[in-house]
């Protein structure tokens, strides 16, 4: 190393640098891009021109969903959720809602996904209409009239593990428009030390209601991509696999729901694909082979629940 | 010389990249690091949002982390990222500081200050049911239970 002196070695840095902006790129390192592109100017290994396009670059790949931090996940899922509750009426009995967050917490540890920031919470929202929501972070919600299409707490796990799949994917912050998160994140990248103030608190705060409008639209009306369903679906069968619960429940509760929406149209009939596709397309992933039987203590605490509703 | 340069600076690349490679950041409010790889494993330490830890070995979906205070512990992949997190300095949410170059990335989102402007301006939007839906605790003990009694592996 000891020929490498002065400029040559600034040269040599520079390189490397220039090396760690690509490298930046396949990690999602922003400011590897910035230092680096700095750099390579300052040694005139690439241009100004060259550093200014490698920088526009980085800063357009940052606004994406994926530049979402898990707490700024978490704080959008909040505003969903009491979006959602706002909507609907929450069903308050202490020993359902029980029963469903530790049936829901233990579906959710068997996902890709265990861990959110604060991790998953359920609700029973008090309406007949067959509706089931995730928002952002793991705020999930379920109605009676969803319930009241399960019979057995197989039913009711496939059902959540959907819900789960849909976390786990972050299909709902993919519904926000890339236009929201520009404005926002541009804001506040020039931010600095200080709490926002003023006229950028308005405005980051118009992106953020911008955001919550988005999903919530997505998710009680125009609703999520086919692919999407196809993704929690897939995600569901595979949690249930794990868990030892029936993976054909999922087709049983998507054949029910088929039936009723035929003549309902409120909920999932307006935001799901039509359940014959869902299950033709589930039916070559379920293998029931080696799931256990359940126990009648399975059964006996479900029905408990039920009886509550 | 430009030839023998790149060479070298290729192997720079390497050589950093690989160290980095290890570095991950703990991506939810508390992580629990635990004696062995599984939820069934007891917690003997807990890691902040943000801390950056290193990965000593994997096994499936668990990682054995490293926090920079010489703990060690296995955590799920889902807790950690490979993203450094930058924490707004100041904010309420999570107390924390970082240095002035990296706060020039910090804050880029949402927080607890903009959910206060929100529902300033949303009042008809009620947060009661989120914060008592929040406050739900289920203890793993009970998770544990509740498998068991329901006939499903644990």
């Amino acid at each position: 190393m000891s020929r490498f002196e002065g400029k040559s070695v600034i040269r040599l840095i520079a390189m490397a640098m220039v090396g760690l902006v690509w490298a930046g790129f396949s990690t999602g390192c922003a400011t590897v891009t910035n230092v680096g592109s700095t750099i390579g100017e300052a040694a005139g290994v690439i241009t100004p021109q060259q550093g200014e396009s490698i920088r526009r670059v980085g800063e357009a790949a940052e606004k994406t969903f994926a530049d979402i931090t898990p707490e700024q996940e978490y704080f959008i899922g909040r505003a969903v959720g009491a979006t959602i509750v706002n909507t609907y009426n929450v069903y308050d009995r202490e020993e359902a809602t029980r029963y469903l967050n530790v049936l829901g917490q233990a579906v959710a540890r068997f996902s890709d996904m265990p861990e959110t920031f604060r991790g998953y919470r359920f609700l029973i929202l008090d309406t007949d209409e067959i509706n089931a929501f995730a928002a952002p972070g793991g705020f999930i919600f379920i109605s009676r009239g969803m319930i009241g299409l399960c019979r057995t707490e197989d039913d009711l796990a496939a059902v959540i593990a959907h819900e789960v799949g849909h976390v786990q994917h972050r299909h709902a912050v993919r519904a926000i428009k890339s236009s929201r998160l520009t404005s926002a994140l541009t804001i506040l990248a020039l931010e600095s030390a200080k709490n926002l103030g003023g006229s950028d608190l308005a405005q980051v705060t118009e992106a953020f209601e911008g955001s919550i409008s988005d999903i919530t639209s997505t998710m009680m009306k125009g609703g999520y991509a086919r692919g999407q369903e196809r993704e929690a679906d897939r995600a569901a069968v595979e949690i249930l696999r794990r868990m030892g619960y029936r993976q054909g429940s999922l087709v049983d509760v998507l054949e029910r729901m088929g039936q009723v929406l035929q003549t309902d149209k409120r909920g999932f009939g307006s935001t799901h694909p039509p359940a014959s596709a869902r299950i033709a397309e589930l039916r070559p992933l379920v293998n029931d082979v080696n799931t256990p039987v359940p126990t009648s203590a399975r059964q006996k605490r479900f029905d408990r629940f039920t009886a509550s509703l | 010389m430009a030839k023998r340069g790149w060479i070298l600076a290729g192997w720079l690349v390497w050589a950093t990249t690989s160290a980095l490679a290890n570095q991950m950041s703990i991506q939810v409010q508390t992580g629990q690091l635990r004696e062995t790889p599984s939820f069934l494993g007891r917690v003997v330490a807990t890691a902040n949002y943000a801390d950056r830890v290193t990965v000593i070995a994997k096994q499936g979906v668990w990682s054995q982390v490293r926090h920079p205070n010489g703990q060690t512990g296995w955590i799920h992949e889902s807790a950690l990222t490979r993203e450094r997190i930058v924490l707004r300095a100041g904010a309420q949410d999570v107390h924390r500081t970082a240095s002035g170059e990296e706060l020039a990335m910090a804050g880029k989102g949402f927080n607890s200050q903009v959910e206060a402007e929100f529902r300033d301006k949303n009042r008809e939007v009620d947060f009661t049911w989120i914060d008592r839906m929040e406050a739900i605790s289920v203890a793993e003990s009970e998770i544990m239970k509740f498998l068991r009694e329901g006939g499903l592996p644990q």
